[in-house]
């Protein structure tokens, strides 16, 4: 969490379709740069430690926990959080299916889920039971068991909207 | 059971939407300008004297807002049910990471810096951490004994059964202790104001305990403390009381500061210093005869509740009257006990004590037909409690329920005597894979114990708004499991409205009656029915004041609005009333403990792996009756997060102490399942309906809860043959258990 005082930089990247610059420590957390200088508190902040993935954006079209990035890696990038991933063709169906399976409970990890589940669908738009559970690994839910988060992404897959 | 209009079927979440687009502002999503940021300085010893308190060199401190026990107006305590717990420590600390000193600046980074740089020198006292340490009374650190709370629960007469007794069989049972791991950490943000009060915002089930807490601690009349609750992520009891204690702190620092005050804590913090469910230890003895029948039994319940007494007395009377489980005992002794040691207190978290004893139960129970050589499910069928038998309080089971058929089902569903054989046949050939199969049977009472309810009184409103809509009013709040959905399903059912036309107010004690805290599986069950009453009697005001003839949505919208503007307001405001020919006594410890139970079968399908020492679960049957079922998609959805706790509780988490404190608080160390641990769980309810109850709605949110653990150590005992009696089982405890014991230690050692 600390943060040496000094030694500010300008950085440009794109966030969401959109040509951000920001001044920052190059060790700042992307995840506060996103959510303190930017504004977009949808990406949540759950361990702190890479762990639980509430903070999952996609950088260049991979999928990231913001908390463990630095915000000097990402000069030049291009960041989607879950403010735009409406730009995506899968959110529609995502929306709809994590809506209508119970996909979201108490909602704290359901952006970092929606990130894990575009990410997954973007590398593979049919995937399997086995690789839903492995694509969404690396994001932790304490409400739903996760069965209907995967049930939700099934769905999604198998909708007229994505395919 | 006939789904109803609106009730029974899977309406949109209310505040889905706002959780799917990332939109939902949860309480670290607010910001207020000037805020300021808060941070605790907590205890590094388990007990002993504050001797001094030393602010190190470089740190600006005329930069900081320091509050500490001093600075509080009203009383150092946070009120909640025997008011031991400080606010801040004055001079004495009873456990690690108790808090001591506020900080408060407005940049967030350098205040880990700044509670770093403070020393505080104490006098260590002689602590103690566990039950035999506090039972021994050798350093006593609470009370008179070290005991917040017993109780003694006497049926008929167990001492005159030992001797007609065919066997007499014993055994003794532990659970640990268990992180809530919500998501999302404590956090509240508090602003002071000499005219308008205290108002909090933040995370939290009890927005009414919040505001006990800050009326006790700031002596200000009720009406300059308010409490607003903002979206929550996750909670599971851990979010019960504990955010008395942040909000109060938070609110003594914006007291002093005069500007907002955020406070959020980061996870290692929230897991070392909040709330944990009790550990436990469960001594059986019982009495049974050679055909499996109980006669009765002994059973001795013990829970650990930290330093301070918080909820212990609360969750060990829970724990108490669901020991004796779904089944007859025609006679039984039960004592109980919470004792003090000197950890963080333990508190509240879905179950409430009924995990922890009815796992030594059900294990108990296939212990039994062990010994017995009879089957477990054998026992259990001679057993189950039945309509117009009394329970170990003297309850008489009124609901038609049917344990035998239900377990019947159960195993039927998962396919358990085919799979029994097929798994005795391909363990005997597998050197390294054993399947296994187990089940527990059980029941969790819905709402508050005994008495509990009526001391409550929960009041609710439904308001009709200007524009023909309707407004539910409660401080019930939704973290995840569905309140704000099931309660405008049930005030629509009940006024003949669409779902769309109810909405529900934020839970700000400005603006909402007490409807009680969200615990304790009430909310559908409790406060649904009286959010019905409610709406009811808001159409019968309509009614009577000539507005309203049928009820069309039409009608209904000209006739609130027509009211409205005619009155001002319309509101329907219903309070509890405990139903006739209930009766409890606190004294006793007899009588009607809950206005309805759930009942459940749950049946686990292990592999324990022997090369790895790893249990999984690859199947598993959850089978329920829970009265009515409100919303099929939310009902299944609690039952999945449900066993899935139950899961982590029985294989993964594992709290690690050292002298007190929690060694492991972060997410990398303490192990909850991930989505590569779950593989299937299969729901199915059966529905009897309830009389209590919202359209026939029990408790569904803490039943399953209680019934992965003893299923799936069961299951590893039938895999493997060795009896556990203690969770959460890990690979090292099976390892342990396994390995040849001739093998040193030191040989493995040098092995490796």
């Amino acid at each position: 969490m600390s943060r040496p005082p000094t030694n500010q930089r300008e950085f440009s990247f794109v966030v969401n379709g959109e040509a951000k610059s920001v001044s920052a420590h190059p060790m700042e957390r992307l995840l506060d740069v996103l959510r303190r200088e930017l504004n977009l508190n949808g990406t949540k902040e759950g361990c702190g430690e890479g762990e639980c993935g509430a903070c999952a954006v996609l950088i260049d079209g991979e999928l990231a926990v913001s908390c463990l990035v630095p915000v000097g890696q990402v000069d030049r990038a291009d960041i989607v959080t879950i403010e735009g991933v409406s730009l995506d063709p899968r959110y529609e169906s995502l929306r709809q299916s994590f809506l209508q399976c119970g996909g979201a409970q108490c909602g704290i990890c359901t952006p970092g889920m929606i990130l894990a589940s575009i990410h997954l669908l973007s590398k593979n738009p049919r995937p399997s039971m086995e690789a839903i559970r492995e694509g969404l690994s690396g994001n932790l839910c304490r409400c739903t068991g996760y069965l209907q988060i995967f049930e939700s992404v099934n769905r999604a897959a198998n909708s007229e909207e994505t395919q | 059971m006939e789904p109803g209009r609106i009730v029974g079927t899977s309406a949109p979440r209310k505040e889905g939407l706002d959780k799917v687009t990332g939109r939902a502002r949860y309480i670290d999503d607010i910001s207020f300008p000037d805020m300021l940021y808060g941070a605790t300085v907590r205890s590094s010893i388990p007990r002993g004297k504050i001797r001094s308190i030393k602010f190190g060199e470089g740190v600006s401190w005329d930069e900081f807002i320091i509050v500490s026990a001093k600075d509080i107006p009203g009383h150092n305590y946070i009120a909640l049910i025997f008011n031991d717990q400080p606010c801040l420590a004055d001079g004495v600390v009873n456990h690690c990471e108790e808090p001591i000193l506020l900080l408060a600046h407005q940049d967030r980074h350098i205040l880990p810096k700044a509670v770093a740089a403070i020393s505080i020198e104490y006098e260590p006292l002689r602590a103690i951490f566990t039950l035999e340490q506090s039972e021994s009374k050798s350093d006593i650190i609470w009370g008179e004994d070290n005991v917040f709370k017993s109780y003694l629960v006497e049926k008929g007469n167990v001492d005159s059964v030992w001797s007609q007794a065919d066997h007499i069989i014993e055994g003794e049972y532990f659970t640990g202790a268990q992180e809530q791991l919500y998501i999302e950490t404590n956090g509240v943000i508090a602003h002071f104001d000499a005219s308008q009060g205290v108002t909090v915002w933040g995370s939290m089930q009890c927005p009414y305990y919040i505001h006990k807490a800050l009326l006790s601690l700031f002596n200000l009349p009720e009406d300059k403390i308010r409490v607003i609750q903002t979206e929550t992520g996750g909670a599971f009891g851990g979010k019960e009381e504990y955010p008395s204690m942040i909000a109060c702190h938070a609110a003594l620092l914006a007291m002093k500061s005069g500007r907002h005050v955020k406070m959020i804590y980061d996870r290692a913090e929230d897991m070392a210093a909040t709330t944990k469910r009790h550990p436990s230890r469960t001594r059986h003895r019982t009495a049974v005869t050679k055909d499996g029948k109980i006669l009765g039994g002994e059973i001795d319940f013990v829970i650990d509740g930290g330093a301070y007494a918080t909820l212990s007395s609360v969750v060990l009377s829970r724990g108490t009257i669901h020991a004796g489980g779904a089944y007859y005992w025609p006679s039984v002794r039960i004592r109980a006990k919470a004792v003090a040691t000197n950890v963080p207190p333990h508190g509240a978290f879905r179950g409430f004590g009924a995990p922890q004893s009815l796992f030594a139960l059900e294990r108990h129970i296939d212990h039994i037909a062990r010994k017995l050589n009879l089957p477990p499910e054998e026992i259990r069928r001679r057993n189950f409690l039945q309509p117009g038998q009394t329970t170990t309080t003297d309850q008489i089971i009124r609901e038609p329920i049917d344990m035998g058929k239900l377990l019947d089902r159960a195993l039927q569903l998962a396919n358990y005597e085919l799979k029994q054989r097929r798994f005795t046949r391909e363990n005997s050939l597998s050197a390294n894979r054993k399947k296994g199969l187990g089940f527990a049977a059980f029941l969790h009472g819905a709402g508050f114990t005994g008495s509990g309810e009526r001391y409550l009184n929960s009041v609710v409103g439904v308001e009709g708004c200007v524009d023909g809509t309707v407004r539910v009013l409660v401080s019930s709040a939704e973290f995840g499991q569905g309140t704000n959905t099931i309660l405008c399903q049930i005030a629509a059912e009940a006024l003949g409205l669409p779902y769309d036309d109810v909405t529900i107010a934020q839970p700000d004690t400005a603006n909402v009656p007490n409807s009680g805290p969200t615990v304790a599986s009430r909310t559908a069950m409790v406060v649904g029915k009286l959010v019905a009453s409610a709406a009811r009697g808001l159409k019968q005001t309509l009614v009577a004041a000539g507005l309203l003839e049928t009820c069309s949505r039409e009608q209904f919208r000209n006739a609130c609005k027509d009211y409205v503007s005619q009155h001002g307001t319309i509101r329907s405001l219903a309070r509890y009333e405990s139903p006739a020919g209930v009766f409890w006594d606190d004294e006793k410890y007899r009588g009607e403990a809950y206005a309805a139970f759930g009942w459940a079968v749950y049946v686990a399908e292990v592999t324990v792996d022997l090369t790895t020492y790893s249990v999984t679960v690859d199947d598993f049957v959850a089978l329920q009756e829970v009265g009515r079922v409100l919303h099929p998609v939310l009902a299944r959805g609690q039952i999945l997060g449900g066993v899935t706790q139950g899961i982590g509780f029985a294989l993964y988490e594992k709290v690690q102490w050292h002298d007190g404190r929690m060694q492991n608080s972060q997410m990398t160390n303490y192990i909850v399942p991930t989505s590569s641990d779950i593989s299937m769980i299969r729901v199915y309810f059966e529905e009897l309906g309830n009389e209590h109850g919202a359209f026939g709605a029990k408790g569904v949110g803490e039943l399953p809860m209680d019934g992965p653990a003893p299923a799936i150590v069961n299951a590893v005992e039938n895999a493997i043959g060795i009896p556990f009696n203690s969770i959460p089982l890990l690979p090292e405890d099976i390892f342990e258990a396994v390995s040849p014991r001739e093998l040193p230690r030191e040989a493995l050692t040098a092995a490796l």
